[in-house]
Order: structure tokens, then sequence, then C-alpha cells
């Protein structure tokens, strides 16, 4: 008799509409990847404080950018006093990959989805919510991206204003400690595919010893790291691109 | 100094713009097979750039950094998440620098 009334409690009738389903989907799928963003923010925070950001800027930039690396650019730009030029190509080449994940995305979308989703969810496109809507079965309802994004994109938003509020107050050590946050993600995203591709691990290691070189050679190491960034990355990339262009399979 | 919301607008209008133009323009996939593996490899290099030498400036100790480096490689070649990579690098720049300075 108790079960029973619990069941009506618990599961009424009603039937959960497909639409609210995928938004409580996204909301699951996306409470980790936010707990990881917010840390990770965090230690972007402690960037953006060095750049002479305040809360309230680092919120907004998170917010609107959502993007590690693209931020970090922009903070370190910020920090060498680069021009906005700069910055919009420094943003361009290090978000690029956001136009490939868009392209696949764009094939993700039902036809009778109406058109006006497309430039939500292009909002949101990061590594990880990317990575969880396009491996939805079947085509993508966009509810499940926004449920993901609902919780991840404050999450984010809060973990930057927090790292700029207490990169201020927390001991040096555990400043030091957290600045390597963002770096050790970086290496999570591009140990794993090279470890199943000779090809990438290669251009993996050409990257670090150039942009060792590119920091301490003379004349070079006196341009601004964001350009130093741009230079190496369309460069080698380039160059990878001519003598080991991707197949098909690569790209799934 | 230039204005900050300045550039934090530069950076978010741009990055709008790559995310949404494919998505709302592109119907196909591209099929220029240089573009494509420029697009394919741009992420791992970049964030190869942006990791080394920046993680071994970042600490204060730079061997600190470089076994953070280490460490971070080892754990995420044998499979750990992004999240738990994160964690173990700040943990071993603590504890670095806790005995080395």
């Amino acid at each position: 008799m108790i079960q029973f009334s619990l069941k009506v409690i618990l599961l009424p009738p009603m039937k959960i509409s497909d639409n609210t389903k995928a938004y409580f989907d996204g909301l699951r799928d996306g409470t980790p990847i936010g707990l990881g963003y917010f840390a990770v923010a965090f230690s972007l925070g402690i960037v953006a404080q060095k750049a002479g950001l305040n809360a309230s800027q680092g919120f907004i930039a998170s917010f609107f950018n959502m993007a590690s690396a693209g931020e970090y650019a922009l903070f370190t730009s910020i920090m060498a006093g680069a021009t906005y030029v700069e910055v919009a190509i420094a943003t361009l080449i290090i978000n690029a990959r956001y136009l490939l994940m868009s392209c696949s995305l764009s094939q993700k979308f039902s036809q009778e989805t109406p058109y006006f989703h497309r430039f939500l969810v292009g909002f949101g496109i990061t590594d990880e919510i990317f990575g969880i809507s396009i491996a939805q079965k079947g085509f993508l309802n966009p509810r499940y991206t926004y449920g993901a994004l609902t919780v991840a994109m404050p999450l984010w938003a809060l973990g930057t204003s927090f790292g700029i509020i207490a990169g201020n107050s927390l001991p040096i050590q555990i400043v030091s400690a957290f600045s390597v946050a963002l770096y050790g993600m970086f290496l999570a995203i591009i140990v794993p595919p090279a470890k199943q591709n000779t090809t990438i691990l290669v251009s993996i290691i050409i990257s670090f010893v150039m942009s060792l070189l590119f920091a301490k050679l003379p004349y070079i190491s006196s341009l601004s790291a964001g350009t130093r960034i741009i230079i190496l990355t369309i460069v080698i990339s380039a160059v990878f691109a001519i003598i080991r262009p991707i197949k098909d399979e690569d790209t799934k | 100094m230039r204005d900050a919301y300045i550039y934090i607008l530069i950076a978010a209008l741009v990055t709008y713009a790559i995310r949404v133009l494919p998505l709302t323009l592109i119907r196909k996939p591209i099929q220029n097979t240089f573009i494509k593996s420029f697009l394919y490899y741009v992420p791992y290099i970049t964030l190869a750039v942006m990791t080394f030498p920046a993680i071994v400036e970042a600490t204060q100790s730079p061997i600190a950094g470089c076994i953070a480096l280490v460490v971070g490689i080892l754990a995420s070649w044998f499979g750990l998440g992004l999240f738990p990579v994160a964690c173990i690098c700040c943990v071993v720049v603590f504890v670095a620098e806790f005995v080395l300075i």
C-alpha cells in the first residue's frame, strides 16, 4: 500500500515528454563537466587576475567565451598589452577547432528542428559539450545541449570569478599549484589521441620543441606569447596537413 | 592600457562567429582535404604549444613544473580524464614545491 502511494508520487501518470527527458539527460551529463569546468576556470581566473581583470570582468569573459585555451590567450594578451587585432587573430586560430566541430554538429540537426536552435547550440560548443552532443543517438535534440549548458556555463563563469577573487588572497603555494590545472587539462586532451595516432604524437613532440625554441631564441622570444602561439599553430598544422593529410577514418 | 571590456567583446564575437557560422551556413561536410587536415591538427598543436614551456614557467619552481608536466602526460597516457589529471598536476606541484623550496 505504501509502495503503491510512493509510486504514485514518484511517477505521476502524466507522460514525460521527449523534450523534457532530453533536457534532464543533458543536466545529468553536464554536471560532471560543470564540476571539472569550475576547477579549471578557477585556475584560469588566476591568470585573469594577473592580467588585471576584476571578478565581474572574468565572469563576463568566461560566460561569453566558454573556451579555456581561447580565454587563456585572451588574458595573456591583455597582460602583454597586445593590440585588438592580435587578440582577434589569436582567438580565431586557437578556437579554430570549434569551426570543425560546428561543421560536424550541423550534420546532427534534423531538418525539422527549427533553425534558431542552431544559433543557440552554436553558442555552447566546447570540446566537452560538443563531445556529449555528438555522441547522442540519431539527430540531436537541442534541449539536451541546453540541459548540459544550464549547469556547465554558470560553473565555468563562477569558477573564473572565484579564481580572480581567491588569487588575490590565497597563499602563493596554493596559487602556484592551481596554476598548472589548466595545463593538466590540456595534456589530458592531447595525450590520449597521441597514444592512438603516431602522427599526432609526433606533431605534439615537434610542437613542444618548437615552442621551447621560440620562447628561448633571440629576436623570436621578444614576440608576444600570443603571436608565437599563432605562428607555431598555423605553420606546424599546415605542414602536417600537407605531409600527412588525414584520411576519412581519422576523423571518426 | 586598452579597455578590458573591448578585448573581451572582440574575443567573444570572434569565438561566437567561429561556432555559429558553420552550423548555420554549411549544410554539407567540408571536402577539401587540406582544410580538413589543417583543422584536424590545430587543436592538438595549439594546445601543445600553449602547454610547454608555459607549464614550467607558471610555477614558483621550474622543477616542480617539469615534474607536473611529466606526471600529467603519464596520467593522461594511462587513461585518466581531464579533471583527475588537472588535480594530480596541482597536487604534484604543491608537494614538489613543499620539498624543494
